[in-house]
């Protein structure tokens, strides 16, 4: 376990270490969310009639989550390409922890996320979005919204670890873009026909949006949602969780199987 | 005296799919060894090196690596070995001293800046040892490569095609540091697609060629199998026959003749066939003699001969 500990801090420091020395992608990838902000916030927002509602503090939760879930994307851009330039293999052949490495991402990809969700909060505080609720509901929701980013993550390390190379992860991480659209991220999922509606609410992101919008006092939890986004914390919790039972024992599995 | 092996393998077995890459591959390299394992492209050189450093699991067959079995004791083999190739690589987004420190800490060497610096010193990159291993350049690439597999002293170290793509100057300085480590008495188990480079480094050589060993021993017993080659030039295209004969007689072997319809040749294993005596009899016979010769074989031509194909 101590074994574990010290490879993981390691391996994190690695990933933080060259998000410093090369910034660049960090930071166009955090820019992403804060044009969206902007050109979402005025454009749907002037287009969307939503009864008692600022547009934009609704926004702001579901770029939150749709970042959050980015997670999938940098996760797996970052295995594929330590596996396709053969920095995988070098540890593989090392005496290091076999569970460190993806753990040792994940954790350093918390921190990266952390600092890089600033600008959004900012910008949406500018626009108009507010804490509403209490400290103690917000800190709930900016924990909530970490659990799902490890989650995200470590989902993305185990298809980075399946594909292998930076060219099809860059491919299928674009795919992942249309998540939060299936979901109640950018738009209230009330008015979409019914069997569309079930399919959102079931998307992992509508729960934690749900949840967010819910602990900072932005929107009320919908009436006659599905399960996960009538019970948006308890869902939120129980998605994360699933998603890392399962995704990080098959990351840790695929990164030491040969 | 015993001789101890740093790799010993039975059977090895691994397919990827259709492919059946290796076929029951027996190696056996001698502690303190330079062995240079040869074969065509596809022979299974690069997937018998990935096996033996626990990146892939055979599909049937053992082996032990530094006394530690390869697969029940997968963790003992990756303390023992260091690995230098095409596919493990340093991170070019850390600097060289960041890698290299990376790497002694998660050996647990005591001491991991002071060790990643003098590394860094003795492989000439001291200089660049804040700069981005990917702005470096192929051969500071290779050897911060090299820096990193030995961060901590293996006992065996796996180079696979250690200077493929480097210049002269570059390329003699991994093999000096090749010649320093076995000296000091690391096992080295080397792929290359250099002949030379075998020729230089390698104490055994083991040639393999579909998935198994087809032949193992020195430089000079693999030379010895291929036999030398008498060759004689002459000034006039119509003694080319005369000289041919003389040559057939001498070496019992099938004459070869030269695109240019000057030179003839063959393969002789006769040991007293000597240089004066292939002049006197070539003399003897009135052949206008240019030039004569008896080359000894290249590891290319065992090569040839042992693979039927080139390297």
């Amino acid at each position: 376990m101590s074994e574990l500990v010290y490879d993981g801090v390691a391996m994190a420091g690695r990933q933080l270490r060259r998000v410093r020395n090369s910034p660049g992608l960090a930071v166009l990838t955090q820019l992403m969310p804060v044009n969206m902000l902007l050109f979402f916030g005025y454009v749907f927002g002037s287009a969307l009639a939503m009864p008692g509602q600022e547009y934009r503090s609704f926004l702001v939760p579901g770029l939150l989550v749709a970042t959050a879930a980015g997670g999938i994307m940098t996760g797996m851009f970052q295995a594929a390409q330590d596996t396709h330039r053969g920095v995988t293999d070098r540890f593989r052949s090392m005496p290091v922890s076999r569970a460190a490495v993806p753990l040792g991402q994940a954790v350093a990809d918390l921190v990266v996320t952390t600092v890089g969700t600033v600008p959004l909060l900012l910008v949406g505080l500018a626009v108009g979005w507010r804490v509403e609720g209490s400290a103690a509901a917000a800190a709930g929701a900016v924990g909530l919204l970490l659990l799902f980013r490890f989650a995200c993550t470590t989902v993305g390390i185990h298809l980075g670890l399946l594909t292998r190379s930076e060219e099809a992860a860059g491919q299928l991480g674009a795919s992942f873009f249309v998540l939060p659209l299936l979901s109640d991220a950018y738009i209230p999922t009330g008015n979409l026909p019914g069997w569309l509606r079930t399919l959102a609410e079931w998307n992992p992101i509508s729960a934690v949006t749900t949840a967010l919008r819910d602990l900072f006092g932005n929107a009320p939890v919908p009436d006659g949602a599905a399960w996960p986004v009538a019970h948006p914390v308890l869902g939120s919790v129980l998605w994360s969780v699933v998603l890392i039972a399962v995704f990080l024992p098959l990351a840790v599995r695929r990164y030491g199987h040969c | 005296m015993t001789t101890t092996y740093a790799v010993l393998s039975e059977g090895l077995e691994k397919r990827f799919g259709a492919v059946h890459a290796l076929r029951g591959l027996d190696l056996a390299v001698r502690q303190g060894a330079v062995c240079g394992l040869l074969g065509p492209n596809g022979a299974g050189k690069t997937t018998a090196v990935r096996l033996l450093a626990t990146l892939l699991r055979p599909d049937a067959g053992s082996a032990r690596v530094a006394g530690h079995d390869l697969v029940r004791d997968a963790a003992a083999v990756r303390r023992s070995i260091g690995v230098t190739g095409q596919y493990a690589s340093v991170d070019g987004d850390l600097t060289g001293h960041e890698n290299l420190r990376l790497f002694a800490r998660l050996h647990r060497v005591p001491g991991p800046n002071d060790r990643a610096a003098e590394l860094l010193g003795r492989f000439g990159l001291a200089e660049a040892a804040d700069r981005k291993a990917a702005t470096y350049s192929g051969g500071m690439r290779r050897r911060l490569d090299l820096a990193a597999s030995l961060v901590r002293r293996p006992a065996v170290l796996f180079l696979d095609e250690p200077t493929t793509g480097l210049d002269p100057a570059s390329r003699n300085g991994i093999w000096d540091t090749v010649r320093e480590l076995a000296a000091d008495g690391t096992t080295v188990l080397l792929t290359t697609q250099y002949l030379e480079e075998a020729d230089q480094l390698a104490d055994d050589i083991v040639l393999i060629d579909r998935g198994r060993v087809a032949r193992t021993g020195s430089p000079a017993e693999l030379k010895a199998l291929v036999g030398r080659y008498a060759q004689a030039v002459v000034a006039d295209r119509d003694a080319l026959p005369k000289a041919a004969a003389v040559i057939d007689q001498l070496t019992g072997a099938e004459p070869q003749f030269d695109h240019d319809g000057h030179t003839v040749g063959a393969v002789t294993t006769d040991p007293t066939l000597t240089l004066p005596r292939l002049v006197r009899e070539l003399d003897a016979a009135g052949v206008p003699l240019l030039d004569a010769s008896i080359r000894q074989p290249t590891l290319d031509d065992v090569f040839l001969r042992l693979t039927g194909s080139p390297a």
